[in-house]
């Protein structure tokens, strides 16, 4: 029987066995940003340690800057200081840093990819829980502690148990206005917010297969709402073009020598599954979550699910969840007004996403009383997305045209909901108070699907906007 | 000093239940306290959001002093933050009791010495129950032979063999037994298509 992608980057990164039983796995790419991380360089300089590999690890800022005005010092004193801590560790441990004002800044999980750094094969960790976004190169890539991170710089190592492997088929095309946001939150919705414990998702099938790397970036990114850690697609021609010609990928005779091992690397047709999993691309219909966790979703011609159709075991976190978004269960989600759309985050704030959801935007305004705002996910974005004008057809329509950072999907700088707020948002998460305010609402759905919420004012079926 | 890290075979305390299924880490810890390059002072504000929307358990003056959380189903789930295993820790949690765990969250708290058990469903909700009419119960996990006792109370309770190894070696804290490692980490490098230059 052959073996699955997961398992060839296992072996081929696994150092030893510890006494523990875990394995002590290198780890080829390490990622981090100014949050979890300066808490690792502290330990580090408690025991006198260096950094074993100083050149795997890359640094950016992403989680607590400003969007807007980006002058030094910056506004917020705390964010100034976070912003310090890391250009001072950086410095003293000699990595490299893409900084504030860098043409290569960016989220984190955006900017690894973009730069070629994300490459199949590989095992990549970063002290953030959606690095699995990296896995739709066919690399296996996980979110780590700040402990682990400490770990990762002093061996660049971790000491970890594999993980079992699901794969997840989803068959048939995707109809128009369904995207690979849709595609993810009816996994989580099938699966639950546990189902993928103690797993990595490999996620095939035909609509995988005809999916771009950016769409794939969404599906993997949101491995770890559905419980997964790392969640990964089998390398093919379409990663390979994608990283052609990127500032880190190998490049002239290497990048042809790098295909042909990252072809190797692919699960083999007769692969092991520990689980098998199928989902039916073409009954997909946009999705909307209604709830405080991702896998309350519901098409958006459903209606807010009562008790007696959840099982069991949602009953509870359902009731909460009525309570808390002050919604009624049997009613249509369609319809539900928003006060703040926001298009941007790991999950959705790609060139992709920023032409799909300007594609709807284009020629309409956004609804009075909504707050709107795109937030390209690197700078790199947001020059792409300028060069193609998209700017201003947002702007034009109303939304704030910003620069790159995590904004409103954690609202760690000034980008927050306020009070009872409820948002139409292309991240990823719609926990109590994700997005700024202790009582804010989330709705998570695509971007496109963003883009016409905004314009209506409510939740709306974007297909009737498409032409 | 290479983190060398203590033992830990049973821990003994009062306990506090939280209730709830997938609480996730930013309800734990809600981002705003991440705004911070240490650890330190964390614990003060665990749970902050629920303790000024409801009851919270961490409020009521009948569990003040207890060290063992009690929780019921994918605790932990969301971010990687080890802020809030910190948070938790340093309001003085020693041993989490719980139904399931979310992955990361869980080994967050191994590698900072802090276990995390789970036992069935109906097992937590008796010792929620317990807990809750009269919390000066004792409570004793015993990592060693996988039990946790509390009175009449005896419960089998699982914890994955690798991070139960760890607790009890104390090996959890792993930069030292990595580090040991070096010079077969380099043979793995060496061997690696992307490290060679293909
Ligand atoms: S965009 Fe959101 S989910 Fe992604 S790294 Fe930033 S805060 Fe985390």
């Amino acid at each position: 029987m052959g073996k699955s992608l997961f398992y060839k980057v296992w072996d081929a990164h696994a150092v030893r066995e510890l006494p523990s039983g875990q394995t002590q796995l290198f780890i080829g790419l390490h990622l981090i940003h100014e949050v979890t991380s300066p808490q690792a360089f502290q330990m580090m300089r408690e025991r006198s340690l260096k950094v074993a590999y100083p050149e795997r690890t890359f640094a950016t800022v992403d989680h607590i800057v400003p969007t807007d005005i980006r002058t030094r010092p910056l506004m917020d004193p705390m964010a100034e200081e976070m912003l310090g801590a890391i250009e001072e560790n950086s410095r003293e441990f000699d990595i490299p840093l893409f900084n504030l004002h860098d043409d290569r800044q960016g989220i984190v999980h955006i900017i690894g990819p973009e730069l070629g750094l994300t490459q199949p094969g590989m095992t990549i960790a970063c002290g953030d829980s959606h690095t699995s976004t990296h896995g739709a190169f066919g690399a296996i890539a996980f979110g780590i502690g700040t402990s682990q991170v400490r770990d990762v710089l002093a061996t660049q190592c971790l000491a970890m148990h594999p993980l079992k492997v699901r794969r997840i088929e989803v068959t048939g095309s995707l109809t128009n206005g369904v995207y690979a946001k849709d595609v993810i939150l009816n996994v989580i919705r099938r699966l639950g917010v546990k189902g993928g414990v103690g797993y990595a998702y490999e996620y095939a099938g035909p609509v995988i297969d005809g999916l771009s790397m950016e769409e794939r970036m969404s599906i993997c990114n949101m491995s770890i709402e559905g419980g997964a850690r790392a969640g990964y697609i089998n390398p093919d021609q379409t990663t390979f073009d994608y990283l052609a010609d990127r500032a880190y990928s190998p490049s002239n005779g290497g990048f042809d020598r790098a295909v042909d091992w990252w072809k190797t690397m692919a699960s083999d047709a007769d692969a092991h599954y520990d689980d098998v999993f199928e989902l039916d691309g073409a009954a997909l219909e946009p999705t909307v979550t209604w709830g405080i966790t991702p896998g309350q979703g519901v098409y958006v011609t459903e209606r807010v699910p009562a008790l007696r159709d959840l099982r069991d075991d949602e009953r509870d976190v359902a009731a909460e969840a009525y309570e808390y978004m002050d919604f009624d269960a049997g009613s249509p989600i369609a319809g539900t007004p928003i006060d703040v759309a926001f298009i941007g985050s790991c999950t959705n704030g790609r060139i992709s996403d920023l032409r799909e959801a300007a594609s709807v935007v284009k020629g309409h305004s956004v609804s009075a009383n909504v707050k709107a705002l795109v937030v390209p996910g690197s700078a790199a974005v947001r020059r792409n997305a300028e060069s193609e004008g998209l700017h201003e057809i947002f702007r034009e329509a109303g939304f704030e045209w910003r620069e790159a950072g995590c904004s409103m999907c954690l609202a760690m700088n000034p980008d927050k909901l306020q009070h009872r707020q409820i948002c139409a948002s292309s991240s990823n998460r719609n926990f109590k108070g994700r997005q700024g305010s202790p009582t804010g609402r989330t709705l998570l759905m695509s971007p496109a699907m963003v883009a016409a919420a905004a314009v209506c004012g409510e939740v709306t079926d974007v297909r009737a906007m498409l032409t | 000093m290479n983190g060398a890290s203590s033992t830990v075979t049973r821990v003994s305390g009062r306990g506090i239940p939280v209730r709830g299924n997938d609480v996730d880490t930013d309800r734990i810890i809600p981002a705003r306290y991440l705004r911070k390059i240490t650890f330190e002072g964390l614990g003060e504000f665990a749970f902050e959001d629920e303790r000024k929307s409801t009851d919270h358990p961490f409020d009521d003056a009948r569990y003040r002093g207890a060290s063992i959380l009690v929780v019921n189903a994918n605790f932990g789930c969301g971010s990687s933050r080890e802020h809030a295993p910190q948070a938790i820790m340093r309001r003085g949690i020693r041993a989490i009791v719980g139904e399931s765990f979310a992955e990361i969250f869980q080994g967050n708290c191994t590698a900072m010495g802090l276990p995390c058990v789970t036992a069935s469903a109906a097992s937590i909700q008796t010792l929620m129950e317990a807990i809750e009419s009269d919390p000066t119960r004792e409570i004793s996990v015993d990592l060693e032979a996988k039990t946790l006792a509390c009175v009449d109370l005896g419960v089998e309770v699982r914890i994955p063999d690798g991070d139960r190894i760890q607790l009890l070696e104390g090996t959890w804290d792993a930069t030292g037994m990595l580090l040991a490692g070096r010079e077969a980490v380099r043979c793995v490098a060496r061997n690696l298509p992307y490290i060679s230059g293909f």
